[in-house]
Parts: structure tokens; C-alpha cells; sequence
């Protein structure tokens, strides 16, 4: 059941971890709030094909690579099997050093849009 | 140079949040209906968690991970509907304002044995003025139910749609998301 909660155990600094998964900050330098408030889980973000070129990180650089086309948090998330907050903090890192730029979405859904999803999601 | 007539418009993306008590269904839900496979973890501070985590005997614990729900739907070439469902305990709902922020709509899936488990998803979205829709989900034995007894169970209004569905079953699901667009626009027009 996916809907069972996952609690992470987490023990005290310099006891012996048995976990052998890397922690989830350990790829963010500890943090946890990316410098983006405007980072929404469904937020799409693109990549310059240039950042290909870039000196980036493994992570950092899948996302680059990933985001060639138009992809969110939530899609990065799954992709790199990695926890959302931990991908919202790296894309953010790469929104501030130009790499990734965020996709201008309407800042409020139109009649006719939302008229538009009814009439797609029926015809699905 | 030229006008950048290649450069494509960005797809724009629609959030729709799928709500509900533990084990309600949402997880069927999403993966009903879902082009990919349902599943995305999140991991947080549990600051937020600290006093009310008393299943954790743990001390110094930092972090919680928490699965979520999530579905895409590609509608069209410029228009995606993503599905996330919130976690299914109270002490995640620290993750719903994200959840939740710039959400077209949400849907509550109650299952009628226990009702009250809707209740934190119904108050959170009737308090933050998010347009909602109940889904009766319909487990094994297909039973029907009185409409009128569930509205009255759960307190809401005669203006908040109820609708039956069966969360396994692709077409009940789309049925549910078109109540909701429905709704939306009705709340918009009205």
C-alpha cells in the first residue's frame, strides 16, 4: 500500500548509521529549503542546451539533461528516484546559476482553459 | 537572426489534489488513470513532526520521508493535468499547503465505513477555499449508498458535489475529474 508512510529514521550525529542509502541532504549541503518560493511540485522547468556543457554534478546534471524538454519537480523526482525536497533544492541551485529556467505559467486558469481540460479529460 | 518561430510554448501544467483518509483509495485513483506509474517520495524537515510523532521512539530524528501519490496526464500537446494525492495521516499535513498551492480543484475519496477519516481533508479545503468534490468510493461488494445520509455525515453543503466512483476503474475516475472541472466552473461562473 503506497499510501503507508515511510517514517526515515534518523539517529544521532556519530552514532553508527546502518541505513546504507546516502541521506537525502547529504546531496544538498545539508539544506533543505531551496531559494525558489515560486517552485511548485508541477512547476515546469527547461534547460539551456548549453548547461549540457556546464561542469555539473551528477545529480545537478541529470536534471539538466532531463529537462531538455519541459519537466517538473514531480517528474525529476520520480526520474532520479530522489526525495522532492532534495530535487527542488538542486534545481534551485540551478535556476540561480542560470542553468534551468522556470516556464511562465498563466497566473490564473482561464474559462475557456479549464473548459479545455473538462472537454480532454471526457475525451480520454 | 530570425524570429524565434522554433521556439515551442511551454506546456502549461494543471494540478488536480486527491484527498482522503489512509487507505481511502487514492493510491487506485491515481493509478487508474495515470500515464505513468504512480509513486514520489518527499522528504522533509519534521520539525513539524516533533510532539506529534509519537509512534517514534527515536530521539534526534531529522528527518521524514513520505510517500506520495503522483499521476500525469498529457491532455494535449500544451496541457498537462498532474494528480497528487496528499499523504494519507494528519501528521503530513505540513505537505499539503505545497500540495495544494495553485491546485485547480481537489477530490475527497471517502469510503462510507469510515467517513470521519474525510473530515481534515474536508475542513482543509473548505478553509483555504479550495473547490472540492466527495468521491464515494464503491469497495468490493458494490454496494449503494444514500447520498442524502452521507451529506449529512459528513456536514458539508448541499452546493459541494457527491459523487459515487470506483477508484479501480478508469472511465469512474475520468467521470470524477470532469465532476470536478464542472464544479470549478460552476464556482467560477456563479
Amino acid at each position: 500500500m503506497t499510501d503507508e508512510p515511510r517514517a526515515g529514521h534518523r539517529p544521532p550525529p556519530s552514532t553508527y548509521d546502518e541505513d546504507p542509502v546516502v541521506r537525502p541532504f547529504m546531496l544538498t549541503g545539508g539544506r533543505t529549503q531551496t531559494v525558489h518560493d515560486g517552485l511548485r511540485i508541477e512547476t515546469q522547468l527547461r534547460a539551456a542546451p548549453a548547461a549540457l556543457s556546464a561542469p555539473l554534478r551528477f545529480e545537478a546534471r541529470r536534471i539538466v539533461e532531463l529537462c531538455q524538454q519541459p519537466r517538473s519537480l514531480a517528474d525529476l523526482s520520480a526520474a532520479l528516484r530522489a526525495p522532492l525536497g532534495v530535487v527542488r533544492v538542486i534545481a534551485g541551485d540551478l535556476i540561480t546559476e542560470g542553468y534551468l529556467r522556470i516556464e511562465q505559467q498563466p497566473a490564473e486558469l482561464s474559462i475557456s482553459l479549464i473548459e479545455r481540460i473538462r472537454d480532454r479529460v471526457r475525451a480520454l | 537572426m530570425s524570429a524565434r518561430s522554433d521556439v515551442v510554448a511551454p506546456p502549461i501544467a494543471v494540478k488536480i489534489v486527491i484527498s482522503g483518509g489512509f487507505g481511502v483509495g487514492k493510491t487506485t485513483f491515481v493509478g487508474a488513470i495515470s500515464e505513468i506509474e504512480p509513486l514520489v517520495t518527499e522528504a522533509e524537515l519534521t520539525e513539524a513532526s516533533i510532539g506529534v510523532d509519537d509512534t517514534s521512539a527515536v530521539s534526534g530524528k531529522t528527518t521524514t520521508t513520505v510517500a506520495l501519490d503522483f499521476g500525469r496526464i498529457t491532455l494535449d500537446d500544451a496541457l498537462l493535468l498532474y494528480l497528487f494525492g496528499t499523504p494519507g495521516q494528519d501528521r503530513f499535513s505540513f505537505l499539503w499547503d505545497d500540495l495544494v498551492d495553485g491546485a485547480l480543484g481537489a477530490i475527497v475519496l471517502i469510503d462510507t465505513r469510515r467517513v470521519e477519516d474525510s473530515f481534515p481533508s474536508i475542513d482543509y479545503f473548505e478553509e483555504n477555499r479550495i473547490p472540492f468534490i466527495v468521491g464515494v468510493n464503491r469497495f468490493d461488494g458494490g454496494m449503494r449508498f444514500d447520498l442524502r445520509e452521507i451529506r449529512d455525515a459528513l456536514g458539508v453543503s448541499d452546493a459541494v458535489p457527491i459523487v459515487e466512483c470506483d477508484a479501480r476503474d478508469r472511465v469512474s475516475v475520468k467521470d470524477v475529474l470532469v465532476a470536478l472541472t464542472e464544479e470549478v466552473l460552476t464556482r467560477r461562473l456563479g
